[in-house]
């Protein structure tokens, strides 16, 4: 290879990796005031995005979302349909009147085809704090599940325990005919935990 | 054996403590004015208050009610008293009637958190009693009418 030849191709791989670098730079949102509203360990974007693919599978399955729904109604089933009777979610998450909660839902499973499932704590987070997770992007979801304006003032520590939340828990054991998300809870608690420390970053848009 | 304490009364069973309240309240109390619809809490029929609250009685276990207090239709009120019921038999709402001693046992709860309730919120306290006759416009009906025997009560 002549000279010449030879540096053209050292400056154009340059340009290439520098390119690809920035873009995905850009990509990973990495300016810490945009969205980084807790303190974390570590700070290793690559781990924590690739930790967040995960958790979102989980977020995202009928036996989490369907009680992090976008209007007022839970979601009900493996196709997250509107619940039947369209419960309300009240001004504490727990329902209205005649159609609260766990007038239906008990502290554990009913035993049964169509049954409700059961758990003391069995609620939708409250009014004033909604959590949303249907029709959340990843990314959005990540910058929302760090935002204490909306994740109910719950810092790093506070985040990484509600891995092991009663009710987050009960998503594994539905009952009959729900099947469990697609991680397992260890698998899932792992990921959240990778997520958090290394920063909490979002996925790209 | 199980105490469980019905319309103020108290109640030694000998009873699974896994069996539904439902059957405790109809097959060994003889209370029969609570209804099975469905056996797993999609109609309403069942509903009974459950230290106030209007709890499925076919998927609520004796061992959840046991030191608390369970009212049934039968208990409501003296001499079927209670507003609603009052309101229930002025309008005439039933047709076969199954249904409505879950309805009114719901209206009750209704008119007790919120005495002057919109057309909104009475669907919204209501939408888990079903009704196959479809009285639904005159359990509205009755619950505005019942509201106003309240207000004039208290």
């Amino acid at each position: 290879m002549k000279k010449t030849t030879k540096i053209v191709f050292i400056v154009l791989s340059l340009l290439t990796i520098g390119v690809a670098t920035a873009f995905s730079v850009r990509n990973y949102d990495v300016s810490e005031s945009e969205y980084l509203a807790i303190e974390t360990p570590k700070k290793d974007s690559v781990a924590s995005v690739k930790a967040f693919r995960q958790v979102y599978k989980v977020l995202m399955h009928p036996r989490c979302m369907n009680c992090h729904p976008k209007g007022d109604i839970p979601l009900q089933g493996n196709d997250s349909h509107l619940h039947a009777m369209s419960p309300k979610r009240g001004k504490d998450g727990k329902g209205v009147y005649a159609m609260k909660c766990m007038n239906c839902h008990q502290p554990e499973n009913t035993p049964g085809d169509r049954t409700p499932p059961g758990n003391p704590d069995w609620h939708l987070p409250p009014a004033d704090m909604k959590m949303v997770f249907e029709g959340r992007s990843a990314h959005d979801l990540a910058k929302q599940l760090v935002d204490r304006k909306q994740n109910g003032n719950k810092d790093y520590k506070a985040l990484v325990a509600h891995a092991d939340d009663g009710l987050v828990k009960a998503g594994w054991n539905m009952g009959k005919n729900r099947p469990a998300p697609p991680l397992t809870h260890a698998e899932f608690k792992k990921a959240w935990i990778t997520w958090l420390e290394n920063g909490a970053y979002a996925p790209p848009r | 054996m199980i105490t469980l304490n019905i319309n103020g009364k108290a109640h030694d069973l000998d009873i699974d403590p896994e069996m539904p309240l439902l059957w405790a309240i109809r097959d060994s109390v003889g209370l029969t004015g609570t209804k099975y619809g469905c056996g797993v809490a999609q109609c309403g029929a069942c509903v009974v208050h459950l230290d106030g609250e209007a709890v499925r009685s076919c998927v609520t276990k004796v061992n959840r009610a046991a030191g608390k207090q369970v009212v049934t239709i039968e208990g409501l009120a003296q001499n079927n008293e209670h507003p609603v019921q009052q309101a229930w038999a002025e309008i005439d709402v039933p047709q076969c009637g199954y249904c409505h001693s879950g309805q009114i046992m719901s209206a009750a709860v209704l008119l007790r958190e919120n005495p002057n309730p919109s057309d909104t919120d009475i669907d919204n306290a209501m939408s888990g009693n079903i009704c196959r006759c479809g009285t639904y416009l005159r359990i509205r009906k009755a619950i505005h009418k019942a509201a106003e025997i309240q207000a004039k009560g208290s």
